[in-house]
């Protein structure tokens, strides 16, 4: 196991190294920062200075050798635009996130599991073929879509909700959050919603999978040979197995959850990482831009990590074939 | 060496099965009245993005046929012209319905250019890594496994943030979030497949690694690639037009489906719906037909499903 962990964790810093590298290589391509935050009125001498002071005129890989010495350190450079530096800004907007993401989050497993083990368990009742017929559409409909339509329906049309933006934060225990205020979770509300409606459909669909080939084992034939009640074997021996597979899934969308927010981050103006992505794209900023995939990735490699821990607790099997 | 050939696979005895294996799957298709309305769905879809030019009553990028007095007309609003616009028109007085099949028009080709493109790449590149086995494999599935590991919204975004804009450049980021999805199915298929006895008639036959993975290999891994085509095709569609709302997918000058939702957003709040919604329509009719014809291929190719 502690083997496992260590390789796992050596492969992990390969992978950071490599992003960082064609992070930093790639960005360096798109386009003169100097361009954009100097005036068109300015001189050469001007734009050289501008250049220095944010060490562009040194040639790409001393820039990425200096990257990589104050990135080991923490420090991944300063925001072009904002002049604070970029780590600061992405840990700033980082809360605003995870609240987003972590409420969607519960709204999808809190739904998604019953609905799709109702929808395996009795896979030609009308219900059922209602769940799915809801899951093929969170799957078919773009987020930024569903969340311009609830914006239209209850902030524009029903005028019940807002339309974007955060709202403010409570506090509790010294944490800020929107879920601590009654105005902050009515702006929590769409987005999360938003966010989780693709999770949802596709917990929906690996619970009912699970649940419709799970069912046919053998072990289950033997629960009910040997006189367990249906309400046991599904929610004790069926539930059991049918979450290895929910877990990992769900692991790995945690990440791609955080990716995902850039776009219900957009269409909400929630002032949260992906927003920022998608501004610092604009302008080109490129510290902010390599950092904000660096932090992506380690919380990728840290969430791959945990999986993979969880996998082997959940599924004995798992572990016998590691050791052999 | 032909009559060998012969000997191991009779000549008529395989295209008649293959026939009776599509016929079977059409049949089991079509069982399903909701998959039969998606293929419809489809086959409407692609005949409207194809036709376009003909059935478009404006080119919506002809800028001489724009009407700027007749803008943010609401539906089945009849211009100055005296041409009815049911679908109401834009900010610059551009008939929605033609924006619509236009901006399908390019939705849909981006998409499936990407599609057929991450096929092929994904394809070769997992036929090879299978029957080269050993290291080769290994390091090429590593890959496919960190891609996959990231969301393809994000490796998008950033290869978008580097490449630029346009067309190409937006296929381009598609094939590369894809090709690993048909890289996986089709190693994964043809990994079973290279173990089985025909393919060790073949090897004694001395066939070519070429033909033995493209003529016998490869047709036997097709069922579960068609499904993840169809779908991967749909994810391709709504990536662009993500991408797109974004603000770094297609350019303005050539409008798909995303793009035109995005230029709605700010008349949607002041209660002009028509110019994000009816492009949000289209987009999802051809997603979720493409989608549903995709589930229902998979139900019938799944073998763990086989009633």
């Amino acid at each position: 196991m502690t083997v496992f962990v260590i390789r796992r964790l050596m492969q992990s810093i390969l992978v950071l190294f490599a992003m960082s590298a064609i992070v930093f290589f790639g960005v360096y391509v798109v386009g003169d920062p100097v361009e954009i935050l100097v005036s068109h009125e300015a001189d050469e001498a001007e734009r050289a200075r501008v250049a220095a002071a944010l060490g562009l005129d040194r040639p790409v890989w001393v820039q990425y050798f200096a990257f990589l010495e104050n990135a080991l350190g923490g420090d991944l450079g300063k925001s072009f635009v904002f002049g604070i530096p970029a780590i600061q800004l992405i840990l700033q907007r980082m809360p605003a996130t995870f609240e987003l993401v972590i409420v969607s989050f519960v709204i999808a497993v809190g739904l998604g599991i019953p609905l799709g083990m109702y929808a395996g368990y009795r896979p030609n009742s009308a219900g059922a073929k209602t769940i799915m017929a809801g899951s093929i559409l969170g799957f078919s409909l773009p987020t930024f879509w569903v969340g311009l339509m609830l914006i239209m329906i209850f902030a524009v049309e029903m005028q019940i909700l807002p339309a974007g933006g955060r709202g403010p934060v409570g506090s509790f225990l010294g944490m800020q959050s929107s879920l601590f205020s009654w105005t902050g979770l009515g702006h929590l509300f769409l987005p999360a919603l938003n966010l989780a409606l693709f999770k949802l459909a596709l917990v929906i669909r690996l619970a009912r999978a699970g649940m419709r080939e799970t069912l046919l084992l053998d072990y289950v034939k033997y629960a009910r040979a040997k006189g367990l009640a249906m309400r046991r074997i599904v929610f004790v021996h069926v539930l059991k197995n049918i979450m290895i597979p929910i877990v990992t899934v769900l692991g790995l969308e945690l990440g791609s959850q955080i990716a995902f927010s850039v776009v219900t981050e957009t269409v909400f103006a929630w002032p949260g990482m992906g927003k920022l992505i998608i501004e610092s794209i604009d302008k080109l900023d490129r510290p902010v831009i390599v950092a904000y995939l660096l932090v992506i990735v380690v919380i990728f490699v840290l969430i791959n990590l945990v999986v993979d821990v969880l996998y082997s607790v959940l599924d004995p099997r798992v572990r016998l074939a590691a050791r052999a | 060496m032909s009559a060998a050939h012969e000997a191991v696979f009779p000549a008529e005895a395989a295209p008649a099965r293959a026939e009776a294996n599509w016929r079977r799957v059409w049949r089991e298709f079509a069982e399903s009245r909701i998959a039969l309305a998606a293929l419809a769905g489809v086959i409407l879809v692609v005949l409207a993005a194809v036709l376009a030019p003909l059935l478009a009553p404006q080119n919506p990028y002809d800028l001489r046929q724009l009407d700027i007095l007749g803008n943010l007309l609401a539906p089945g609003a009849k211009s100055s012209a005296g041409y009815t616009h049911w679908l109401g028109t834009d900010d610059q007085g551009r008939d929605m319905l033609s924006g619509i099949l236009y901006g399908l028009r390019i939705s849909l080709g981006v998409g499936v250019a990407s599609g057929v493109i991450a096929l092929a790449a994904g394809m070769a590149i997992g036929l090879f890594a299978a029957y080269a086995g050993g290291r080769v494999d290994a390091f090429v599935m590593r890959i496919v496994d960190v891609q996959l590991s990231f969301p393809a919204v994000l490796v998008a975004l950033i290869l978008l943030a580097v490449l630029g804009r346009g067309a190409e450049k937006i296929v381009l980021a598609l094939v590369i979030v894809q090709w690993a999805y048909y890289a996986r199915t089709v190693r994964a298929s043809a990994l079973v497949e290279l173990n089985k006895e025909y393919v060790a008639a073949a090897r004694c036959l001395a066939f070519g690694p070429a033909r033995i993975l493209f003529r016998h290999v490869l047709p036997n891994c097709l069922p579960p690639l068609l499904v993840v085509g169809t779908i991967q095709t749909a994810h391709a569609i709504a990536l662009e037009a993500t991408l797109s709302y974004l603000g770094i997918g297609m350019p303005l000058t050539e409008p798909s489906l995303g793009r035109l939702i995005a230029n709605g957003y700010q008349y949607m709040l002041s209660g002009k719906y028509w110019i994000s919604v009816f492009p949000g329509v289209a987009l999802l009719l051809a997603i979720a037909s493409i989608n549903l014809v995709g589930d229902q291929l998979r139900d019938i190719l799944n073998p763990r499903l086989r009633r």
